[in-house]
């Protein structure tokens, strides 16, 4: 049965919302002239006086890049992107590099305070309380258009020999580690948009908890595209050595614009023995309008490497906005008895289109995956859940779980599953399931007759659709994802 | 007190109830049986305000105001309240989350304050023990996975938590063997008082030998056709519904 147009147009106005984070900052910028070639490569390496190693690969990448042509398998349409029609680098003017808050741009400051995240008060806060475990603090740093803005928090992570900065600053101060381990998950070589994004990347953070240590907040990076016509590729890095565990998260939102803005991250994580990575993502990128004029596209690649034996990387998305996703946070389990997880809550609402899911290579014995998808559609936008469970022949004792489920609001979106499965090891075990359900005017009606409106009625059900993801996100994250979602955190009561 | 005069209704263009004619004052249970086809949903879901139940002629007065003129939601906060004959399985959302939303929606209307988690905890652990129910099935998602009875004792709580001023229970005995309508009739006369009113709407007499209600009202063909006191369930329970010009095969 087809939903009734009002409750149609009651789960627009739900989903959609009106983009609160459309406003554009007046700041004086530094930008890169339009175009992309080799000089433009070096006019980055420079502005961000990189070592001549760096210069090197970034240009491998780009001369790669160009041989290249654009993936056309994922679910999506888009009219072609003009490369050359972009910024590659913009950065907010100021004198030197902030060596505290205090230095940085307070317009700039104001932009983030509107976004939610005062990075001022959240210092002052961990000042005035100093002692650990209390509410636990999040430590940010924030990255703004094409760099990295402000770090809290740096000087007591240091203290634990936790790094915690943006890559920028990384690659002078921590270069072994940068050189050691940047690519060595997502290759220069990999794909169109994380070619690319080697080529071009601008900045992004950079974490590295030493053997041991347990971080004990989470760690959070806000991204924000301000600049017109700026593409934003940023890099971020993160790696947990032996017996390490850290939560990282990650949130994005970009102006309200008519022109159509690219988005090409490319995130590697690496979890040595012991290890454990949480990565969560709560991913608010402009969607475009209703009538699906502008919006960010957001090509992203990011991979996690279980490289030691019991490590875990723990991948968690709340994917709301973007005109169009294309995106498959992956695991590469090569350690034994390692294990991945991938939660994911999609909602496309209008004219967006995601193409997202995972892929799980189990290599190492004992390996296990988890995979919930929770995909929700509505308007006229269309969803697919592409996932890939490859179980390779050493793979002894591999198992995987997924777990895919499609709600449709309204008859004129679309949800698809494409699991790819290849198992090359008689031991492995692989289950899938799959569910496509409507939002029926039978719950809604049950709600709204016990007193609860047809708005509260949608968020709750929709909640209560997601709810195995939702509670995967850390509580701090959990609010974030719940204004998003526009819906009422389940489980605050008893 | 609730009056309904000469209630026409029509669903996908089809007229279902043709001229239905009830007052109940308060405290009162009345009870609508009927054969198959003859309108009893119809009945439960145009007073609850359901899309797709268009009336096309007469009126409901409840209480002074125009019911009909209402939401869905608005009929509920001014104590409305429909035991639904399938209750509807809603994954993912617990049971007190659902009831808890429900009652602050329901406050918030009446201007009253909300209840904040502990009261909630202490209201519907009160309302579970009086109905003798596990907690077990409060943190159940809303009817997943219950079983017939489970469904209806279910449907009884959240009469219980919402104390509603007029109750509506749509064959609550469908889909019950004799042992869980017996306890769901416990739980449903348990609710009775001066205040509350009643339609009890039935196909078979054996929910009255529990609910037992004060007049009897027989729905055949879009019309009330007959009225009586208790006795005439047990007169229809022998005769059937033939005498009033229905056919066995609605």
């Amino acid at each position: 049965m087809a939903a009734q147009p009002e409750t149609v147009e009651q789960v627009r106005a739900v989903t959609e919302q009106k983009y609160k984070y459309g406003f554009t900052t007046d700041i004086e910028a530094d930008v890169a002239p339009k175009g992309l070639n080799e000089d433009i490569v070096r006019f980055i390496s420079a502005k961000k006086e990189e070592p001549e190693w760096l210069l090197d690969w970034r240009l491998k990448a780009f001369r790669v890049w160009q041989t290249m042509e654009e993936p056309q398998w994922a679910a999506v349409s888009f009219p072609p992107i003009d490369y050359q029609d972009a910024h590659y680098y913009a950065a907010p003017k100021k004198k030197a590099g902030p060596k505290s808050l205090d230095e940085v741009d307070p317009e700039l400051l104001k932009t983030y305070e509107k976004l939610g995240i005062p990075l001022r008060e959240q210092e002052i806060l961990a000042g005035v309380e100093g002692s650990e475990g209390k509410s636990p603090a999040i430590a940010v740093d924030a990255v703004f258009d094409s760099v990295s803005v402000a770090t809290t928090f740096k000087a007591k992570l240091e203290e634990m020999g936790i790094i915690f900065c943006a890559i920028s600053e990384a690659v002078q101060k921590h270069p072994e580690l940068v050189k050691k381990y940047l690519g060595s998950v997502v290759p220069y070589t990999d794909n169109y948009y994380a070619t690319l994004n080697c080529a071009v990347f601008t900045d992004g953070s950079f974490v590295y908890i030493p053997k041991g240590v347990r971080c004990p907040m989470e760690l959070s990076t806000y991204f924000r595209i301000n600049q017109a016509n700026t593409g934003q590729f940023e890099r971020t890095l993160i790696i947990a050595d032996e017996g390490a565990y850290v939560s990282y998260l990650e949130g994005c939102t970009a102006p309200q614009r008519d022109e159509n803005q690219l988005h090409a991250a490319v995130v590697e994580l690496v979890a040595m023995d012991d290890a454990t990575i949480k990565y969560s993502t709560v991913q608010n990128w402009y969607p475009g309008n209703a009538e699906g004029v502008g919006g960010i596209y957001n090509f992203v690649t990011k991979r996690g490497a279980c490289r030691g034996k019991n490590s875990k990387i723990s991948w968690t998305q709340v994917e709301t906005g973007s005109a169009i996703t294309w995106k498959y946070p992956s695991c590469i389990l090569q350690g034994d008895n390692s294990v991945g997880e991938f939660y994911s809550v999609a909602i496309t609402n209008n004219f967006q289109q995601a193409d997202t899911g995972t892929k799980m290579i189990h290599i190492g014995k004992n390996t296990r995956s988890t995979i919930v998808s929770k995909g929700i559609s509505a308007g006229k936008a269309q969803q697919t859940y592409r996932g890939l469970v490859k179980i390779l022949p050493r793979a002894e004792g591999a198992r995987n779980h997924t777990q895919c489920d499609s709600l449709l609001i309204g008859d004129q979106c679309g949800a698809h599953t494409v699991p790819y499965i290849e198992s090359r090891n008689r031991s492995a075990r692989i289950e899938h399931e799959a569910t496509t359900a409507k939002i029926s005017e039978d719950q809604l009606f049950y709600c709204r007759q016990r007193g609860i409106s047809e708005e509260d009625a949608v968020s709750l059900i929709v909640n209560g659709f997601c709810k195995e993801v939702l509670k995967e996100l850390p509580m701090e994250f959990a609010v974030e994802a719940q204004k998003l979602v526009g819906i009422s955190l389940e489980g605050s009561v008893g | 007190m609730i009056e309904i005069k000469n209630l026409h209704a029509t669903v996908d263009g089809k007229e279902i109830l043709k001229g239905v004619d009830l007052t109940i004052r308060p405290g009162e249970v009345h009870a609508i049986m009927g054969p198959n086809g003859a309108g009893k949903s119809t009945m439960s879901y145009v007073l609850a305000g359901r899309d797709g139940y268009e009336v096309t002629e007469g009126s409901v007065t409840y209480y002074g105001k125009d019911l009909l003129a209402m939401e869905p939601e608005e009929r509920a906060a001014e104590g409305v309240f429909l035991a639904f004959q399938y209750p509807v399985e809603i994954p993912g959302v617990g049971n007190t989350t659902f009831l808890k939303t429900a009652i602050n929606a329901i406050r918030k209307h009446r201007g009253e304050k909300e209840l904040d988690a502990m009261q909630f905890l202490k209201l519907i652990r009160e309302k579970t023990k009086a109905l003798g129910m596990s907690d077990e099935m409060l943190k159940r998602a809303v009817n997943v996975g219950f079983s017939g009875g489970e469904k209806k004792r279910n449907e009884t709580l959240q009469m219980a938590v919402l104390e509603p001023k007029f109750a509506i229970l749509d064959e609550t005995d469908s889909g019950l063997d004799i042992d869980a309508l017996k306890i769901v009739a416990e739980g449903v006369n348990a609710l009775r008082s001066p205040e509350r009113s009643m339609l009890v709407i039935t196909h078979y007499q054996r929910l009255l030998d529990y609910i037992v209600p004060d007049h009897v009202h027989v729905l055949a063909a879009g019309r009330i056709v007959k009225s009586g006191g208790k006795e005439l369930a047990l007169e229809l329970e022998k005769n059937g519904y033939r005498d009033f010009g229905a056919s066995e095969a609605a």
